[in-house]
């Protein structure tokens, strides 16, 4: 009887069945999922690179390249995840477990290295949200926008993709310019996971106390944390202790002062 | 065991966007501000003094390492969910202003980490009391 079912079993009922079982178990698809992209990474890391980039740099830019894909199969905005299969990296990759790692990055961490850093890294948390907030200021009027409103969110978005669309929604802005300035916050993310690794040595940023300046001028918590991570796991917690400050100061400064001040130079 | 570890944990995120949301309101920003930075002060705080009344066991510490652990995994899924096309085609604007924000902030970071003592030495490994609280990582 056994045998008489699973020949009259069709071939896509199979894939049907495999399919349901992926989409009920989403997050340990996402578990398996990551776990096979880091395994290639450090694979290339080894192979090709003899160990010089870092293979989670790697699986950083392998899960934007499926977050490319994700985003062009289906249209959608939330790249891999759209994916129905995969749509247990949403939650695994999602703000809640996000956050809950990074608080977990600070066991460990010594409370007297940051009390060393403190000045510096308050100084790099205010330098470091008007510098990105200037330069995406300058930009946008090197392309023609000339509202305050307008190059106030996009200077908003160049600080993080978070403070962009937070500054835009209160200043009323229009979605395109939003949508631009999320676009910015987002390569400043990506270019600074992915060119970390490659800086460090160059900026001196190999010790908790420059990580913390380096968290607090970057500002962006993915961008930091992952770059670190690639860097050196160890700096993972002092540069997104101040990271993490960053977007509530962007979040506090771009709409109020910083645009009272664009507003009196641009009318 | 282990679970008081993740407890621990999550006490210190509840409480962290707790008070990032309340400092949020009061500022009157619709946004949470620095609610995951207060709870990596609170983690951080709360470990040393469990670590000085010694009762922080190695079991408590797997709940905590554990989850430092899965940072660079949940950054990789955090990557794979990102609106890349988006960022692609949002023109050469947020591609020049991202790029840009990038080097310049990168040509400061030497500038401001050499105030003050640089020559000391750093400890790169942190043990910790008794109970040799250290991280996996």
């Amino acid at each position: 009887m056994k045998h008489l079912k699973v020949k009259s079993l069709e071939v896509t009922s199979v894939l049907e069945i495999l399919g349901n079982a992926l989409i009920d178990n989403g997050l340990i698809v996402a578990f398996t999922v990551v776990g096979i992209t880091m395994f290639l990474s450090y694979f290339l890391s080894d192979k090709l690179t003899k160990g010089r980039i870092h293979g989670s740099a790697i699986a950083i830019a392998l899960g934007l390249v499926l977050a490319y894909i994700g985003g062009v199969v289906t249209g959608g905005e939330k790249g891999l995840s759209d994916i129905g299969i995969f749509a247990g990296i949403g939650l695994m990759g999602g703000g809640m477990l996000r956050d809950f790692a990074i608080v977990a990055t600070a066991f460990g961490a010594n409370f007297s290295e940051i009390k060393k850093a403190g000045v510096n890294g308050v100084v790099s948390l205010f330098l470091g949200v008007i510098l990105s907030f200037v330069v995406g200021v300058v930009i946008a009027l090197a392309f023609g926008y000339t509202d305050a409103v307008s190059l106030t969110t996009i200077g908003a978005g160049t600080a993080t993709y978070i403070v962009g669309p937070v500054t835009g929604t209160a200043l009323g802005a229009s979605s395109e310019v939003i949508t631009l300035s999320i676009a910015a916050g987002l390569v400043k993310s990506i270019l600074t996971m992915i060119g970390t690794p490659f800086i460090a040595k160059y900026i001196g940023l190999n010790n908790p106390r420059t990580a913390m300046v380096y968290g607090g001028l970057m500002g962006t918590t993915s961008g930091v944390a992952g770059g670190l991570a690639a860097t050196d796991p160890k700096l993972v917690p002092y540069g997104a202790v101040t990271a993490t400050f960053y977007t509530g100061l962007g979040c506090l400064l771009a709409p109020s002062v910083l645009f009272l001040m664009t507003k009196a130079v641009f009318g | 065991m282990v679970i008081y570890g993740v407890a621990l944990l999550s006490f210190c995120l509840l409480s962290g966007v707790f008070l990032g949301d309340f400092l949020g309101t009061i500022l009157g920003i619709d946004a949470n501000v620095g609610g995951v930075g207060i709870a990596m002060l609170m983690l951080i705080l709360l470990v040393e003094y469990l670590k000085k009344k010694d009762k922080l066991n190695n079991q408590t510490q797997e709940g905590l390492s554990f989850w430092s652990a899965m940072y660079i995994p949940i950054v990789i899924a955090m990557s794979a969910q990102q609106n890349v096309v988006a960022a692609l085609d949002g023109g050469p604007l947020a591609l020049t202003a991202g790029v840009a924000a990038v080097f310049i902030s990168w040509a400061f970071v030497p500038l401001l980490s050499r105030g003050g003592n640089v020559n000391e030495t750093l400890e790169s490994e942190i043990p910790g009391g008794d109970q040799r609280v250290r991280n996996i990582r």
